[in-house]
């Protein structure tokens, strides 16, 4: 069992193609479980009253704020799980909470 | 040229460690296989052997620490006994299943209560699910031999898997018998150095042990646990016929006992295939074609073996030192009628429980069960119930 093979063990493996005890190798790896498929409410983001304080990636749980040069961008919903917790801490109201994914 | 000595079974044992020099031990001391941890921490404090010696506060916690240390790469082994074990309960099902290959001597205490401090198997025999390699010896030798063919056994590669050694409380472990050892450089060599494929600690393959596992995984999880089971079969087989060439010494699934004629037989494992040896040899100067088989190994369960070995008698008498409390014997009771059911052999058979707490298995008391299987002979009735044997009534 190689590494880079660890991304392609689904539920329709057989146990002869599955790590031993379920083994996870490499490091990184829960970037490839979407857990964004938990969602059951979504946040939004308003890019136009967002004032880019970064307040808001810090506290997400999941790293789905993704930031370069010091901006923001759009949730990384592959990962977000919509607990609410950057709509709570936005001053500005640039982040809503709707419901479902 | 092998050492000749004289040791207690947990001396025994605890030599073994000594000259396997495992990288971890992680113990709590418990009657009556305290004394396997105390000579290994001697010999720690003497300088004699480096592993590194874990005190910890519970049965619990040395079998977690060793289930640590093991994942991180290092040989690891414990000893235990009765409560201790069962306190382990929790973790020997984690070692199993995250295939780390633990050793561990048990020293066979009843499991209380009323409280007993003394010899008899219910103790391994309720952990005999959990996923380990189960070995019983009859005598301080083979407590001895099983615990330095279990490191190699358990660490192979086709079977990763936890193994535990047992042997009976008092009756080996504090008896002091003649004893053949192997020189030090011998059993380095056979055991070798242990080398995970896979470990926590590996500079620069990371890895995570011990995942939640859903029920999409968790199956297959499981099989290829019995996989290693399965695979333990020819390592066991494979690691005896070493340990052969090395010591002189020969071992199997099962010893048989005046087998090849006999007319009536007893499985047993532990220290009473001793004295039931001796209740044959006098049988047979009678006249009584009585024979023994002794298993060795419990777990992979050498069902084949056994029915095989037990074809031709009249009458076989199953032997348990522990209650199972199902009003219907034993689990050996079980799964060797089980095992003779499977192999098509309509063997009458009659189930035994004897020696719970230390109770003294005598010649007499084995020589009962014979009479009883003469007995069922004559008369052609098999008890239906299972019976106790020393038991006042």
């Amino acid at each position: 069992m190689k590494d880079n093979e660890m991304k392609n063990i689904s539920p329709n493996s057989t146990y002869q193609e599955m790590t031993p005890a379920g083994n996870i190798y490499g490091s990184g790896t829960s970037q490839m479980f979407n857990t964004g498929d938990w969602r059951t409410a979504t946040p939004v983001w308003a890019a136009d009253i967002c004032k880019q304080c970064l307040l808001c990636f810090p506290v997400c749980p999941d790293s789905s704020i993704p930031v370069s040069d010091k901006k923001r961008a759009d949730f990384d919903f592959d990962h977000c799980k919509g607990c609410g917790i950057c709509f709570k801490v936005c001053p500005f109201g640039a982040i809503t909470m709707k419901d479902g994914e | 040229m092998s050492i000749k000595e004289r040791l207690s079974g947990n001396e025994a044992v605890a030599i073994a460690i000594k000259q396997i020099n495992p990288d971890v031990m992680a113990a709590f001391p418990i009657t009556p296989s305290t004394e396997i941890p105390q000579h290994v921490s001697t010999f720690i404090a003497n300088g004699e052997i480096d592993t590194e010696f874990i005190p910890v506060e519970s049965e619990h916690s040395s079998m977690s620490a060793c289930i640590g240390s093991q994942a991180a790469g290092a040989r690891s082994m414990t000893a235990t006994s009765s409560c201790g074990l069962a306190l382990m309960f929790e973790m020997l099902y984690i070692a199993a299943s995250l295939r780390l290959p633990i050793t561990m001597p048990v020293v066979n205490r009843a499991l209380s209560g009323p409280i007993n401090i003394n010899a008899d198997h219910s103790d391994s025999m309720g952990a005999r699910d959990a996923g380990w390699i189960q070995m019983y010896a009859e005598n301080a030798q083979e407590a001895y031999d099983n615990l330095i063919q279990a490191v190699r056994i358990g660490e192979h590669k086709d079977v990763l898997l936890p193994v535990m050694t047992c042997q009976d409380g008092f009756i080996t472990s504090h008896a002091v018998e003649n004893i053949e050892i192997l020189e030090d450089e011998k059993v380095k060599d056979f055991v070798g150095e242990y080398k995970a494929e896979k470990f926590l600690l590996h500079k620069t393959d990371n890895m995570s042990m011990g995942p939640y596992d859903t029920s999409a995984y968790y199956m297959e999880h499981k099989y290829q646990q019995a996989v290693g089971m399965e695979n333990a079969r020819k390592a066991i087989e494979d690691v005896a016929a070493d340990f052969a060439a090395m010591s002189g010494r020969k071992y199997d699934y099962i010893e048989k006992y005046k087998m090849d004629d006999a007319d009536f037989a007893i499985v047993i494992i532990g220290s009473s295939a001793g004295t039931a040896k001796d209740a044959i040899d006098e049988l047979r100067h009678e006249g009584v074609k009585a024979g023994l088989v002794k298993i060795r190994v419990y777990r992979p369960f050498p069902e084949q073996e056994i029915a095989d070995a037990l074809s031709g008698v009249k009458v076989v008498g199953i032997m348990d030192k522990s209650e199972g409390y199902s009003n219907n014997g034993g689990p050996m009771g079980a799964e060797v009628k089980a095992a003779l059911y499977g192999n098509g052999r309509n063997i009458k058979a009659v189930k035994f429980v004897y020696g719970l707490g230390g109770r003294d298995v005598k010649i007499e008391s084995i020589r009962e069960v014979f009479d009883n299987l003469i007995e069922v002979e004559k008369t052609g009735n098999v008890p239906a119930h299972y019976q106790y044997i020393g038991l006042r009534r």
